[in-house]
């Protein structure tokens, strides 16, 4: 009994994920943490598109299960259990009831290395980058699965479709990280780096490559500017691709394809492919703010630094979490009064009570000085859900030669470009030498 | 009794390919459109023939929405048939009511007095406006932008609200009758439908900033679904397909009916005769019909609203053909008469139903998505369609 409860609170002393320690019993938790909460994510994300769509097109969205709809993904969830489970006669059994498992399989499992903060993660792999892109492109193999199993005309084309773009759109999204991994091995070099230290080791590892941001104390982003820029830009842009969302859902186009490769699932099949969907949407976000946006590192860790700046940032949880309970508040004081709405009224008041006693506990120091970390990498993660959104509310969608002519033509020459001056600067000090031995 | 050597099990998989040219041919794959997909406009059925994503050809299946509206009409009074024009054409219901009532005045050889026929035109331009605003809506959806079908129909409402004043319905509205109108404007008519144009103004602006210039908007159109003026006319497309193609033809000029002659309005015409010209004109009409109803608001005479019309009509024997620029194009009526109270036939030149011709010609070559944009741009209603 005092060898386990040693064992298990020997890794709070550790200065390392659970994973690189080599504590199981934590590996668990941290395994149970991430996948709870990829799970709200997802719901939350379900409910944050339909709101958030709904109001850049003038109408309300949902409105009706709960105050403001706020119960509207639990009822999708329940109604898409106790769907029918529908497989077509001609469809291969065994790989139709293989392919929904796999994608989920494969957008899960990007999560063991992500970096939620220096101790925060599952664990912390030497070959962390490739491992996330290796397992998140294995989806595609589900799709194409999908798409055959169905036997049936849509599904195949969409999941050609996908296929095709995903594959396409992996080369330009790989000599943009490639870009990112050269800069790395640059120690203490500042935003341009000429006349730093040079180069030394690069790493793979995730919670490498933002300790490298910090030493460097710049964020990716801006590193050689705009070199970083472009390379984040060529990245951000696969991205959409890469997870099939609007303005390149060509595999599930509805006006074209009906729903592309998922046309012929329903129910609780169909639904891993939504949760899928969304956490891969989640990975790949997570991949770009742990390149280029510092991961769980705080804004302005440079320019303003000291205590008295820690204290104010790590007051920013707290004070986030008790504005969107005043905003529950503002809102179910607005509710009609009317007896209908009083249960909607109550819950809503509820769940402001629930956001603000969450707030409140994050500013305990013990709580946020843990969880602060946690909460600027979901803050970055959950502004690129925003832009997800905000795309699909914008943009028409590509055709199927336009998308391949923007992966190859435009973003592959691109990423080759940055890749090459992302070298040559980095290794200024050393080209200069040779320059002057030359001369 | 079935012959035992026509069985399948006896035939040859040669001879199976001998008669069928694309039995075993891996590269072409037959894809079965419609009726129910989101993308058809309703319940058009398009079979394609596809290379991969490439359309070798297409074959369109209709009638899925054939309700015999020229068969009704031989059964009813003129005065009766009125209403179902409404639904063939539902989308620009009054465009087909005015080229329905004006055939019939033309057998019957009344004219509306000039009131009645102001009225017309200001509410003939509004359905142009409505009907442009859901094909843009639509048409936008097809290629993926969503948004601007809300922002479409949120400002369509208005129409339809001056609609439902009017007249009492906001679709299929019956506006119009035989010989004139038969309600007078409501109070405020001339002061709504200004407000509206002074709303819809800068609306037209907003669809354009969405669209207009939008990157993906303008690939996805740009030479897609090219018709040119020759193929136009050979096949009978009318309406701002083909004045896309750079046809000025616009029958609102070319046989000025009701009074479109006292008002001042240019026709916009395109020079490439793609998806992308398609869009533009409209848009374009839709200005034009914000200034044509101006003017018609304006110059709003006093006076009777219907002419002497007698109440059981039995116009004289005899064939008339009529036409209107409907939103999608030149909507004729043919009628003969014998003289009864009831038509001898009803013929109708469904602009849709032309216009559809063209799309296997549009889409050859294209790629599946550019099928579905061509769909859209074509702007076909089924139910006037299939009729």
């Amino acid at each position: 009994m005092h060898a386990i409860i040693d064992y298990i609170s020997s890794y709070l002393t550790s200065e390392k994920t659970p994973g690189a320690a080599g504590n199981m019993f934590w590996v668990l938790v941290y395994i149970m943490l991430v996948f709870a909460g990829l799970s709200v994510a997802v719901i939350a994300m379900n409910w944050l598109e339909r709101k958030i769509l709904a109001h850049m097109q003038v109408r309300l969205g949902p409105m009706r299960v709960g105050p403001h709809g706020l119960l509207q993904p639990i009822a999708d969830a329940i109604k898409l259990l106790l769907k029918e489970d529908i497989m077509p006669a001609e469809a291969d059994g065994f790989v139709f009831w293989m392919a929904p498992l796999l994608v989920v399989l494969s957008a899960f499992t990007v999560f063991v290395v992500v970096p939620f903060g220096p101790t925060h993660a599952i664990t912390d792999m030497n070959i962390g980058i490739l491992f996330m892109l290796g397992v998140s492109s294995l989806s595609v193999l589900g799709i194409v699965m999908a798409g055959w199993a169905s036997n049936s005309h849509y599904p195949l084309m969409g999941a050609l479709r996908s296929s095709a773009q995903m594959v396409s759109y992996e080369i330009a999204m790989g000599l943009a990280v490639v870009s990112v991994i050269l800069v790395t091995s640059l120690h203490g070099a500042g935003l341009y780096g000429v006349g730093g230290a040079g180069a030394g080791d690069g790493t793979l590892s995730m919670i490498g490559i933002v300790r490298a941001q910090q030493e460097q104390g710049v964020w990716f982003i801006f590193k050689f500017f705009p070199l970083g820029l472009i390379a984040f830009f060529i990245f951000a842009v696969s991205m959409v691709a890469e997870t099939n969302r609007a303005p390149f859902d060509l595999a599930e186009a509805e006006s074209e394809l009906t729903a592309g490769f998922h046309t012929e699932y329903s129910g609780f099949r169909w639904s891993l492919f939504f949760l899928a969907e969304y956490s891969a949407m989640i990975a790949v976000s997570s991949i770009a703010v742990t390149l280029w946006l510092g991961g769980w590192l705080r804004p302005f860790p440079n320019l303003l630094n000291g205590d008295t700046w820690d204290q104010a940032f790590s007051f920013i949880p707290g004070i986030t979490f008790l504005f969107f309970a005043a905003i529950c508040f503002y809102n179910a004081v607005r509710m009609p009064k009317h007896p209908l709405f009083r249960v909607q009224t109550i819950g809503l008041f509820g769940f402001g009570v629930v956001l603000g006693l969450i707030g409140l506990i994050l500013f305990i120091p013990a709580v946020s000085i843990r969880v602060q970390d946690i909460f600027w990498f979901a803050a970055k993660v959950s502004g690129f859900m925003y832009v997800y959104i905000w795309f699909r509310g914008t943009f028409p969608r590509y055709r199927f030669d336009q998308l391949m002519q923007l992966g190859w033509k435009v973003l592959l020459p691109m990423g080759l470009g940055v890749l090459i001056l992302t070298a040559i600067f980095g290794l200024w000090p050393s080209i200069q030498q040779l320059i002057q031995r030359l001369i | 009794m079935t012959d035992p050597n026509t069985t399948l099990a006896h035939v040859d998989i040669a001879d199976l390919a001998a008669h069928d040219k694309t039995y075993l041919d891996a590269n072409e794959l037959v894809i079965n459109m419609g009726p129910q997909h989101p993308a058809t406009h309703g319940v058009l059925r398009v079979i394609l023939r596809l290379d991969g994503e490439k359309v070798l050809g297409l074959e369109c299946v209709i009638g899925y929405l054939h309700r015999g509206v020229e068969k009704i009409g031989e059964h009813r009074t003129y005065t009766m048939f009125n209403p179902y024009v409404d639904r063939m054409d539902y989308v620009a219901a009054v465009s087909n009511g005015l080229g329905y009532c004006e055939t019939v005045e033309k057998l019957l050889n009344v004219e509306a007095p000039p009131r009645a026929q102001h009225v017309r035109v200001i509410l003939t331009e509004l359905n142009r406006i409505a009907s442009h605003q859901l094909w843009l809506g639509t048409h936008a959806l097809d290629i993926g932008a969503i948004t601007p079908l809300f922002y479409t129909f949120r400002d369509r409402e208005e129409i339809l609200k001056i609609y439902e004043k009017y007249c009492g319905a906001r679709l299929t509205t019956h506006a119009f009758r035989i010989g004139g109108l038969q309600y007078e404007t409501y109070t405020g008519f001339e002061k709504e439908v200004k407000n509206f144009l002074n709303f819809f103004r800068p609306k037209i602006d907003e669809y354009e900033e969405l669209l207009t210039t939008n990157r993906i908007w303008v690939e996805r159109t740009k030479n897609v679904g090219a018709i040119s003026a020759e193929d136009c006319i050979a096949l009978g497309v009318t309406g701002p397909v083909l004045r896309a193609s750079g046809v000025k033809w616009d029958l609102r000029k070319a046989q000025p009916y009701a009074n479109y002659k006292n008002f001042d309005f240019d026709i916009p015409i395109g020079e490439n005769g793609d998806t992308y010209d398609r869009y533009l004109v409209r848009m374009a009409e839709m200005r034009q019909s914000v200034r044509i109803i101006e003017q018609a608001v304006d110059a709003l005479p006093e006076g009777p609203i219907m002419a002497k019309v007698p109440k059981v009509m039995k116009p004289p024997a005899g064939e008339v053909y009529h036409s209107i620029e409907a939103p999608k194009g030149e909507l004729g009526y043919f009628i003969v008469s014998d003289g009864s109270t009831q038509p001898y036939r009803v013929r109708v030149r469904p602009p849709s139903f032309v216009n559809l011709q063209a799309l296997d010609l549009m889409c050859r070559g294209e790629l599946v998505a550019d099928v579905i944009a061509v769909i859209g741009t074509l702007d076909i209603v089924l139910g006037e369609v299939d009729r």
